[in-house]
């Protein structure tokens, strides 16, 4: 019986911790960043890792989910005759959930496990403390740059990923199942408000962008410093972190859209 | 020389994230919507707009014109004031036009045509539509079928 619960306090007490030390970890991500607006070429190299790279695998997603939408979306307007809202539709759903969360889970599947991976890599292999011994912080040299690196990328991810799922819905329901051009471009220019749906799905990216980082970076600093610890992490950074985001997404349009 | 390539690669990215955001601003949505676009206001007074919003389109045979600039309710006459911002090429609209708020499709939003009437004289910025004619209320509709129905037997 006190074994269980001896279990029980050893596994809360473990998570109060690393909640703690992952806000630690924050803490002192956000104190490194004002020294790399003076060598801003660090994020730069990061900002090619993590977004450049993650940029085909977003566009295609992108221009497939955007012609998946404008086809179903097709089928159900049909019905009603509303046909001609299918551009409302599309751009609506991607510019304010799909653009941000499937760019979000797309990040964090490819950019964010990278991220883990390389981090617990450094730390298995010394590394970290190998800079800690030449006096250079590794918050600052290693650490910053790709946390600011993501925070940057996602939100123009996102944005790519709503402008060609936009276009894709174009190519199906205009092009391919012959819906008015004109009343598909001036529904959606009518229904959609710049800062009420672009801007706030901007915003919804910008939070994930720092979630999923947080959490890449954190897992990859705090793995356990051998092979199969940065394994687990790894797999920890891809689960957390797109539940996060898919928990943050609920949150916050219930905040922007909800009442 | 690999430091130049992949600066170019991420200014490449950013620049294609601008482009995406620039769409989305000018295309998608309606930044681009009412602040640039030129014209001239003309006023139109409703007994009942129903559920006519500000950007509804403002059409002439089909096509659109203008748009509904501004709705607010004028407590001198207890109607509503209707304002239409009408494109700057359109501006030959006689005197004794009407507006009518009508609905695209059974439940689709609602918009405002005009009817050019006879007149010599135009339209000009700040002049008044005098004939109107409200939007449709299914309610009132239904209400006036009945009570035709129950008073004809």
């Amino acid at each position: 019986m006190s074994t269980y619960l001896q279990n029980l306090g050893h596994s809360v007490l473990d998570f109060f911790e690393r909640l703690g030390r992952g806000h630690l970890f924050l803490w002192q991500l956000l104190l490194g960043l004002p020294l790399l607006l003076r060598r801003f070429s660090l994020v730069i190299q990061q900002l090619h890792s993590v977004g450049v790279l993650t940029l085909l695998i977003t566009l295609v997603a992108g221009l497939f989910v955007g012609m998946v939408l404008g086809l179903q979306g097709y089928n159900t307007l049909v019905d009603f005759g509303a046909e001609e809202s299918l551009g409302v539709m599309v751009a609506l759903t991607l510019v304010r959930e799909l653009g941000p969360v499937v760019a979000g889970l797309l990040f964090a599947g490819r950019a964010g496990s990278a991220l883990t991976a390389e981090i617990g890599l450094m730390k298995a292999t010394e590394q970290l403390s190998g800079l800690e011994m030449m006096a250079v912080d590794p918050f600052k040299r290693i650490l910053a740059p790709r946390f600011l690196a993501g925070f940057i990328a996602l939100p123009l991810l996102a944005l790519m990923f709503s402008a060609i799922g936009v276009m894709g819905g174009y190519l199906v329901g205009v092009q391919l199942l012959g819906i008015d051009e004109g009343a598909f471009w001036s529904q959606m220019h009518a229904k959609v408000d710049f800062v009420e749906d672009v801007l706030n799905g901007v915003i919804k990216s910008v939070v994930f962008g720092l979630v999923i980082t947080w959490i890449a970076l954190f897992e990859g600093y705090d793995a356990m410093p051998t092979s199969e610890g940065v394994s687990r992490a790894t797999t920890r950074t891809v689960v957390h972190a797109s539940l996060a985001i898919l928990g943050l997404d609920f949150v916050l349009t219930a905040l922007m859209f909800g009442s | 020389m690999a430091k130049r390539n992949v600066e170019i690669m991420v200014g490449l990215f950013v620049a294609l994230a601008l482009a995406a955001l620039f769409m989305l601003a000018m295309k998608v949505s309606n930044l681009s919507g009412l602040q640039g676009v030129q014209g001239y206001h003309l006023t139109a007074n409703f007994d009942n707009i129903g559920g006519l919003k500000v950007r509804a389109p403002v059409t002439a045979s089909g096509v659109l014109v203008g748009r509904v600039s501004a709705i607010r309710y004028d407590t001198q006459q207890f109607q509503a004031e209707v304002t239409l911002l009408i494109e700057p090429q359109y501006a030959q609209f006689p005197e004794d036009s009407s507006a009518s708020i009508f609905t695209a499709g059974l439940l689709g939003e609602q918009y405002i045509g005009l009817e050019p009437g006879a007149e010599e004289v135009v339209l000009r910025e700040g002049d008044e539509l005098q004939v109107t004619q409200s939007a449709m209320v299914l309610e009132e509709l239904i209400g006036k079928f009945l009570f035709d129905k129950a008073s004809g037997e």
